[in-house]
């Protein structure tokens, strides 16, 4: 019995392993083609604006509530000290270095990461990808290598709008409870956020897009058995890519205080 | 030509003479525990229809999908049109790829794409032609090959199983293949859609002079497109010869195709 438990523990282990050398060869597999190939502006166009579109609404209303929310709830633990002052330093501060980021992350992680899975997954199972391939149309660099470089770029300008989103949600809030003006508080949000602040936001967003192109198309890529692999994939899509944007998030914490 | 076209003629011409194109031996693929070739071997010849008829599960699209690349052979060897598949270099693998035509069982179009995007997909990213007037020129004429022209604009989810087949056929004749695989054509076709698949077949080996390798468990399907039978059995060669020679074999493993 315990070499049985001891034999699946060593399995799960061998494909754990397996796992993740399998992703560095995508990987490296990707930034292959992304020098060698011809480049895909178009496509890759296409799948930027795909990108933005799905995810603009959500990432608005969430970032704007998230602004709202977070006002309100630190507004009487400031005033409480008396330092009712300092909410547009707070505010700016957590939504530039973190909240900003990780609402984005993990929004585009749920809507992309499964929408990617869901549709390289379907086209593996219904043996379009093997048609491109056979048609030897580069369907990696055509379907995976645009879709990665679209997540990539366009994640950095989307934390940048909910940034915006959400600091206007909280001067909408400050301005109705402390009638502040608009110059006052986003002056005020102007002198505490730092360059550091979003350059580290700018250049964490950056890994979260390619975390979320390179596990939604990972899992589609190699997806199988039907239509089960294609809800498998979207799934891991999800999972996975939220997983990592809260290990970049712990990671880059580490990092950027180094520069602090 | 049209399908329902009564030019094409189905004649078995000799062999005798005739070169050889594409050469299978001893080829063998397993998948975990399950063998799914255990050596099998043959050849085609120029403008030759081989049809290889077995049950579902004995391999057979194993071996066109091994003849293609899309699946790493354990063993054996492959050549296709003077190409040593097993030692190919990618961009050898493309060259070979270029020269073959691959009608996939499920049609696998491209369903986000009109049928008039999924002909032209393979003219701009093999041929480079983005002429448009050039491109409407070649996606018509390849579909009045196969009789339709008029669902130009329609999207594959529109379409009838065998206008897909159709359309699938069409959209690998663009390029004018040496070798046509066709991967169980008449699969879940009704017996009219059918009949028409298989004098397609017969057309595209009278005007192009393609060789073809026709995957079938269908026994019309056989009787009407072959030159040559190969049976399989359990991932082997069972027997070979001409529609009538193996109907006549009375061998009890494929008496149940013609008894049927």
């Amino acid at each position: 019995m315990e070499s049985l438990k001891a034999y699946n523990v060593k399995a799960k282990f061998q494909k754990v392993v397996l796992g993740v050398a399998d992703i560095y060869r995508f990987v490296r597999k990707v930034f292959k083609q992304f020098f060698s190939a011809p480049l895909e502006i178009r496509e890759t166009a296409k799948q930027f604006y795909n990108v933005g579109n799905r995810s603009l609404f959500l990432v608005t209303f969430t970032a704007f509530l998230v602004g709202i929310v977070f006002t309100k709830q630190s507004r009487p633990s400031l005033s409480s000290f008396g330092a009712e002052s300092w909410l547009p330093s707070l505010v700016s501060q957590a939504v530039v270095r973190s909240l900003g980021p990780l609402i984005t992350g993990l929004i585009c992680a749920g809507k992309l990461g499964s929408n990617i899975g869901a549709e390289l997954g379907s086209m593996k199972v219904t043996e379009q990808i093997d048609a491109m391939e056979v048609s030897g149309t580069r369907p990696f660099s055509f379907l995976v290598v645009t879709r990665i470089t679209a997540t990539t770029l366009a994640l950095p300008l989307l934390v940048v709008y909910a940034d915006i989103m959400a600091l206007l949600g909280s001067f909408l809030t400050v301005a109705i409870l402390n009638n502040t003006g608009f110059m006052l508080y986003f002056n005020d949000v102007a002198n505490h956020v730092t360059y550091t602040d979003i350059f580290s936001s700018l250049i964490k967003s950056f890994f979260f897009g390619f975390a979320i192109g390179v596990v939604g198309s990972y899992a589609g890529y190699n997806a199988e058995n039907g239509t089960m692999g294609v809800g498998k994939a979207a799934n891991t899509g999800v999972v996975i890519s939220m997983l990592i944007i809260f290990i970049i998030d712990l990671l880059s914490v580490q990092v950027i205080g180094l520069f602090r | 030509m049209t399908p329902d076209s009564s030019s094409a003629k189905h004649s078995s011409p000799s062999l005798e003479g005739r070169k050889t194109v594409a050469s299978v031996r001893d080829l063998k693929k397993s998948f975990g525990d399950r063998k799914a070739l255990k050596g099998i071997s043959l050849d085609l010849h120029e403008s030759e229809n081989l049809v290889i008829l077995g049950r579902s599960g004995t391999g057979k699209s194993v071996l066109i999908k091994c003849m293609v690349g899309l699946i790493e052979p354990d063993d054996g060897a492959m050549n296709v049109l003077g190409f040593n598949v097993r030692t190919l270099t990618p961009e050898q693998l493309n060259e070979m790829r270029l020269q073959i035509g691959f009608s996939f069982q499920s049609s696998a179009l491209y369903d986000s794409m009109s049928v008039r995007e999924n002909l032209e997909f393979p003219l701009k990213r093999n041929l480079r032609i983005f002429d448009q007037q050039k491109l409407d020129g070649m996606v018509m004429d390849a579909l009045q090959e196969v009789g339709l022209k008029d669902s130009v604009d329609q999207y594959p989810a529109e379409l009838s199983g065998g206008m897909q087949k159709r359309i699938g056929v069409a959209r690998t004749l663009i390029l004018k293949p040496k070798i046509m695989l066709y991967d169980e054509p008449t699969a879940g076709l009704d017996p009219i859609t059918s009949a028409e698949i298989n004098k397609l077949i017969l057309q595209v080996r009278e005007k192009y002079g393609t060789s073809s390798i026709i995957i079938t468990h269908d026994i019309s399907c056989a009787r009407e497109t072959s030159d040559r039978i190969i049976a399989m059995v359990d991932g082997r060669n069972k027997a070979e010869g001409s529609f009538d020679e193996l109907k006549n074999l009375k061998d009890p493993d494929l008496e149940p195709f013609f008894n049927y």
